[in-house]
């Protein structure tokens, strides 16, 4: 989960990480309010989770608290990258000598921890990255050792960081270590982390991403969720613990195992080019059991998206074998029906790997309405497609 | 013969007493796999019954090995404690630890990376997030279905399960030496290319299915290693051409950010060092078909 920046600096000040004072505004009216609670100059910063604000006019410095008020109207509403903004932070400006880079981050490849540091920060980071890589240190980290403040110092040198920044520094890239760590962020980045014209260094910016997996030990990380951006089918989904996406197509898709999902949604979308650009419409990954409830839990939610024209089910039995799969269709539609839920398109069903023959004949019997048994995942996502392009 | 798991291997299993570490020793056993006892601290001394096998119960790693003469073990340990379970793994020097469990914290599985490489690398770890790996007719340590495949000639090393699965299936005609579900995780002990030098290194493999995903670069690392040292054919599947960018599809690795790790990507890094790639799974059954016809 992505942090908001806001959200962000109030994790760096509870961890004691100098931030500019702010207020968060939904309003242009809490913009003015807090514009007038601040006093002098502020800067208006658009929250979105996502890159390039500033370039696309979602950040801008105000005089007073009527100019805070006018930005605030601009931005407010605006479309960034596809992130439309329904809030702004107001902050203090600051009076900025120097902007530093400074980041925490899983390393993948070389399956570790990495800080990455460099005196030449700002918007232009990525830029600087490429064309002169020599000017951001990259400095890998153990898990088993960690930051303590000599080696937050040495980070800091190693980024080209100058003499008078390197204590304030060291003491932020120690906290922000900690917050990496105690908080199970897999990233935290300062963009730009600034040298004050009176000598203090602060985080002007955060972004912060929290690994899902640890939310067991993260009980407050709930808290941070962004319910206004969830798609209303998603949050539904995420109540019955199904793995949902929604997507932009007309096929739904149910399938089990993560990886046999992605590749139905590609197997979909070639298919569907041959009859008008067809794509599937959600990923729902319905695990290796494919039990009758998760089964009709999964067909609830997928035939509940107005989009979706047909539906195509694609389980391998494995562990569960197909005969189990198939009791677990008929149930669902049986289950479907007790609760008023009609399934008014067709649904297209392939099911391979043990016991498929016997699977396929139990799908048979039960003669479910609108159901139709294809035996290849090629063929079936043809079918499936053809139905959607047809709007049956 | 197979890679790293042989019908002489001797499985533990960490979390035996738990409703999957149980029902998959189980399912483990009637693969014909040595399972030879389990851990659980709270229940040593104890013994469960497999329908007809008493399996014992010790309290570590360590005297689960000394008693049993185990070299391998399996871990259903939930999330909250795999961390542990995993480096008791690595302090006991079993030769192969296979990591079930799905949803461990990255910050847990890189500290358990670094615990092993600071240990000398002498525990190979497969996982975490995976189905496991199995020999067919020889053993099965994880969760992946005996009964769907055949033994063969077929390496298969793959991040996802049901894809996994899938192309066992597909070709269970042909049949596999061995297949390793390495798993989708960030962080992950046995990549791609350990498998890939295991495999090319095996005189009872002939050619190998490679199934990658959305997210990281490791397909690309594998195609660089490819080129430099596979000699056998090798037939690859990347899943995720499709997935919106930025979306999680379920694995923590299969996030795309930016062109780097998308599926476009790896299929063109393995096609420039004359790796097959299927569009569909059955379209790489096909090409492994015709690559073993061909031999």
């Amino acid at each position: 989960m992505d942090l908001f920046e806001h959200q962000a600096k109030e994790l760096f000040a509870e961890y004691g990480i100098p931030v500019p004072r702010g207020v968060v505004a939904h309003t242009v009216e809490e913009a003015r309010a807090a514009a007038e609670q601040l006093t002098g100059r502020v800067v208006v910063k658009a929250q979105v989770k996502t890159g390039g604000r500033g370039k696309a006019g979602g950040v801008k410095v105000a005089d007073d608290a009527a100019d805070a008020q006018r930005k605030a109207t601009d931005i407010l509403g605006m479309d960034i990258k596809g992130h439309t903004v329904h809030k702004v932070l107001v902050e203090e400006a600051s009076a900025i000598a120097e902007e530093y880079y400074f980041s925490f981050l899983l390393d993948r490849a070389n399956r570790t921890f990495l800080a990455i540091c460099s005196a030449a920060g700002g918007m232009e980071i990525e830029e600087v990255a490429h064309t002169s890589p020599d000017k951001v240190a990259q400095i890998p980290v153990s898990p088993l050792t960690g930051v303590d403040s000599a080696r937050a110092r040495e980070i800091a040198q190693a980024g080209g960081l100058p003499e008078a920044a390197l204590d304030g520094a060291a003491d932020i890239i120690e906290k922000i270590w900690a917050v990496f760590v105690d908080e199970d962020a897999t990233l935290v980045e300062v963009n730009p982390m600034i040298l004050t014209q009176d000598g203090q260094v602060k985080a002007l910016d955060g972004k912060v991403t929290f690994d899902d997996n640890a939310s067991f030990r993260q009980a407050e990380h709930g808290s941070y969720a962004d319910k206004t951006a969830e798609d209303p089918l998603e949050a539904r989904a995420k109540e019955k613990d199904l793995n949902y996406v929604k997507l932009e197509g007309s096929v739904g898709i149910i399938g089990n195992g993560a990886g046999l999902v992605m590749s139905t949604l590609d197997v979909v979308a070639y298919a569907g080019e041959q009859f008008g650009g067809q794509r599937p419409a959600n990923f729902l990954d319905i695990g290796g059991g494919a039990s009758a409830e998760v089964m009709a839990n999964g067909l609830e939610i997928v035939l509940s998206d107005p989009a979706v024209k047909s539906v195509f089910v694609n389980v391998f039995g494995g562990i569960t074998a197909c005969d189990a799969v198939a009791n677990g269709i008929v149930s669902a539609f049986t289950l479907l029906a007790d609760r008023g839920e009609a399934v008014t398109h067709p649904l297209v069903v392939r099911l391979d790997g043990n016991n498929a023959t016997l699977g396929r004949q139990i799908l048979s019997d039960a003669g479910l309405p609108r159901v139709e048994l294809v035996d290849t995942m090629d063929e079936a996502a043809k079918r499936a497609a053809e139905l959607a392009a047809v709007g049956a | 013969m197979a890679i790293w798991l042989t019908q002489n291997s001797k499985i533990i299993v960490q979390g035996i007493t738990g409703s999957e570490g149980s029902k998959h020793t189980r399912r483990m056993l009637k693969a014909g796999a040595k399972v030879v006892g389990g851990t659980n601290p709270r229940k040593a001394g104890t013994t469960v019954d497999f329908d007809g096998v008493e399996l014992p119960v010790f309290a570590t790693v360590a005297e689960a090995m000394a008693a049993t003469g185990a070299n391998v073990t399996v871990i259903f340990v939930p999330p909250a404690g795999t961390k542990s379970a995993v480096i008791e793994a690595i302090d006991a020097e079993i030769p192969l630890a296979v990591v079930i469990t799905e949803g461990v914290p990255i910050h847990d599985s890189t500290e358990f990376w670094a615990y092993a490489l600071s240990k000398g690398g002498k525990t190979r770890i497969i996982g975490p997030n995976c189905p496991g790996i199995a020999s067919p007719g020889a053993s099965n340590a994880g969760i992946i279905p005996a009964d769907i495949t055949s033994a063969g000639r077929i390496g298969l090393v793959s991040k996802s399960g049901t894809l996994t699965y899938q192309l066992m299936y597909e070709l269970r005609d042909i049949g596999f030496s061995t297949a390793v579900g390495i798993g989708g995780d960030p962080v992950i002990g046995t990549t791609h290319i350990d498998a890939l030098e295991a495999f090319q290194a095996d005189p009872d493999t002939e050619a190998i299915v490679m199934i990658g995903e959305i997210g990281g670069d490791a397909e690309e690392r594998a195609a660089a290693y490819i080129e430099e040292h596979v000699t056998k054919p090798v037939v690859a599947y990347v899943a995720g051409f499709t997935a919106p960018e930025g979306k999680t599809m379920g694995h923590a690795g299969a996030i795309v950010s930016g062109s780097a790790g998308t599926a476009q990507a790896k299929k063109e890094a393995l096609e420039k060092v004359g790796v097959r790639v299927g569009k569909t799974p059955s379209e790489t059954a096909r090409l492994m078909r015709e690559v073993m016809r061909s031999r």
